[in-house]
């Protein structure tokens, strides 16, 4: 194994004093920083994991259709089933901050977008975060324009307001919402207060006839009925179609055998993956903490949302009217992506907080004091420092070729992020571990996507082979 | 850096990927095992990390035999003999 040179353990140290600098001198300037140092300290632990573990939702689906390798979809599914364990504890013990999102047609369609960015971009929202990380400046051009388009996709009306459906628009004015949001002008916001919040709320639990916070709705509910099972299934139906097939490439292999050799081949399958199931691992316990600790935080300092600290610690500035900024309790990553190009756009001018999504409900805080943002940038501090340490950072600029593929990838993400209301971790991977249906239906639709995705990338790389390969004796 | 492939040799090429994001790599090596002969050897050349436990993946499940990997600061060298 490569040793780790001195200048890599040397940058890998400095992230680790800056991000500890920042948690001590601001803590010693007042005490609420703290709130959003939890913040900071599970991004660094979310970064580490994703790096460690690969952790892509953009390589599960994409490298299954695309080269036949089921080996993160796998490790997907493990963590997932993983994280819903330490989710359904959490549940049952009363303080989980997560709430279910209406479940329609709309998250198929959001995943069915989602999806196909994905595979253009080359990873999906976390996946681009923690591959920044490791020095890829695709990455982080896809992060840039998740942020862009987010920001300006809630905000915009003017033409797309006619493609609102009257009665969107009727439900959203009927809904009674502060005068100062401007309801009936921007698709977005006609879209949420007209359509998706007139969609049901629910949990397998609930689905069931049991509360959520029960055991039963807890562990048997979301967890047995709204995971494992699915999550079982799903597995099988890879293996089925992908895996099976393999093993007769193994000493003694073969597709005969009956179901014994089919029970040691969906084993194999399951236990190839430990790298990116023991990172689920490590995340699910992660994000169950940090809902502990932020909960904890918010009962110490008497409050319920981190507009309140922000408040405290004498920023008003970009806050909702109702006093709240965007402040999830776990893993989440395209929200506050959208809020630090909100911030920039309202420097520049652009007036975006008589819509939805930044003035009702997330609000646009100073980026320096939004917790969402301190675990962002620290998950790509972590993600550099497990890069660092296994030699994988690498700064790479990106060619013409990819940067364009970048964008319209970032943008399908972003719009996709939007209508889902959340991404691949907030719209899929939190929501599925926590038995909300939603999530399964987002899943869904980022499958579709994905195959569709990779359909399209199958075209394009053909072309640039066929072009590479015309020179050679083949 | 634009991908390419080259013949090093009778019997063996080399693809480079470097600069390229997945899924490029792992396609690419796809491609390339696919139009070359059986025992032809592919050297792949590489610097986005994830796509390493893909080729790995893919040639274990395709029967190819990988028979030296290199990294050095973050870039890989696979080299692959064709099934």
């Amino acid at each position: 194994m490569e040793t780790v040179s001195r200048k890599n353990q040397t940058w890998a140290l400095g992230i680790v004093l800056f991000f500890s600098l920042v948690s001590i001198i601001t803590y010693s300037y007042n005490e609420y920083y703290i709130y959003l140092s939890a913040y900071l300290w599970f991004g660094f632990i979310y970064g580490m994991c994703l790096q460690y573990g690969r952790f892509c939702f953009a390589s599960a689906f994409r490298d299954l259709f695309a080269v036949g390798v089921p080996r993160m979809v796998v490790g997907i599914m493990i963590a997932t089933v993983l994280f819903a364990f330490v989710s359904a504890f959490v549940t049952a013990t009363g303080i989980s901050t997560f709430h279910s999102s209406p479940t329609s047609i709309h998250s198929v369609i959001a995943g069915l977008v989602f999806g196909v960015g994905m595979v253009f971009a080359g990873g999906c929202a976390s996946g681009s975060l923690y591959k920044t990380g490791e020095g890829n400046g695709v990455a982080f051009l896809v992060i840039l324009s998740i942020s862009i388009t987010q920001a300006m996709f809630v905000d915009v009306g003017g033409w797309l307001n006619k493609l609102v459906p009257a009665s969107w628009t009727e439900s959203a004015l009927s809904k009674g919402l502060p005068e100062g949001l401007d309801v009936g002008n921007g698709w977005v916001d006609q879209y949420l207060a007209g359509y998706v919040w007139n969609q049901p709320v629910t949990s397998f639990a609930k689905m069931l006839g049991f509360e959520n916070e029960s055991f039963l709705g807890a562990y048997f509910g979301n967890l047995i009925v709204g995971v494992v099972v699915p999550a079982l299934l799903l597995l099988m139906v890879v293996y089925l179609f992908y895996a099976r097939s393999s093993r007769a490439m193994e000493p003694g292999g073969g597709t005969g055998g009956g179901i014994g050799e089919d029970i040691k081949g969906f084993w194999g399958m399951l236990i190839s993956s430990k790298r990116t199931a023991l990172a689920g691992l490590i995340l699910g316990v992660a994000c169950g903490l940090q809902m502990f600790v932020m909960e904890g935080l918010r009962i110490k300092f008497g409050v319920r949302n981190a507009g309140e600290i922000l408040q405290r610690l004498g920023s008003d500035y970009g806050l909702s009217m109702r006093g709240t900024v965007f402040d999830p309790g776990y893993w989440y990553v395209t929200t506050q992506e959208a809020q630090w190009v909100g911030w920039l756009l309202q420097k520049l001018g652009w007036k975006n907080m008589d819509n939805i999504f930044f003035g009702y409900i997330n609000g646009i805080p100073n980026p320096a004091l939004n917790p969402a943002d301190w675990m962002s940038l620290a998950l790509i501090g972590g993600a550099a420092v497990m890069a660092l340490m296994s030699n994988e950072f690498k700064f790479k600029k990106p060619t013409r070729e990819l940067a364009f593929l970048a964008v319209i990838g970032g943008a399908l993400m972003g719009v996709g992020s939007r209508l889902g209301l959340g991404c691949n971790v907030g719209g899929f991977f939190v929501r599925v571990a926590n038995g909300d249906p939603a999530g399964w239906l987002f899943g869904l639709g980022m499958i579709g996507g994905a195959f569709l995705g990779v359909k399209a990338l199958n075209w394009w790389t053909e072309r640039k082979m066929e072009k590479e390969l015309i020179h050679l004796d083949l | 850096m634009a991908m390419k492939v080259d013949k090093k040799e009778e019997g063996v090429y080399t693809l480079d990927c470097q600069g390229y994001v997945c899924p490029h790599p792992q396609i690419y090596t796809k491609k390339v095992l696919e139009k070359i002969k059986s025992g032809n050897v592919l050297e792949v050349v590489f610097d986005n990390p994830s796509s390493s436990e893909s080729i790995s993946a893919m040639c274990v499940k395709a029967g190819h035999d990988i028979f030296e990997k290199t990294n050095t600061g973050g870039k890989y060298v696979f080299s692959i003999r064709k099934k």
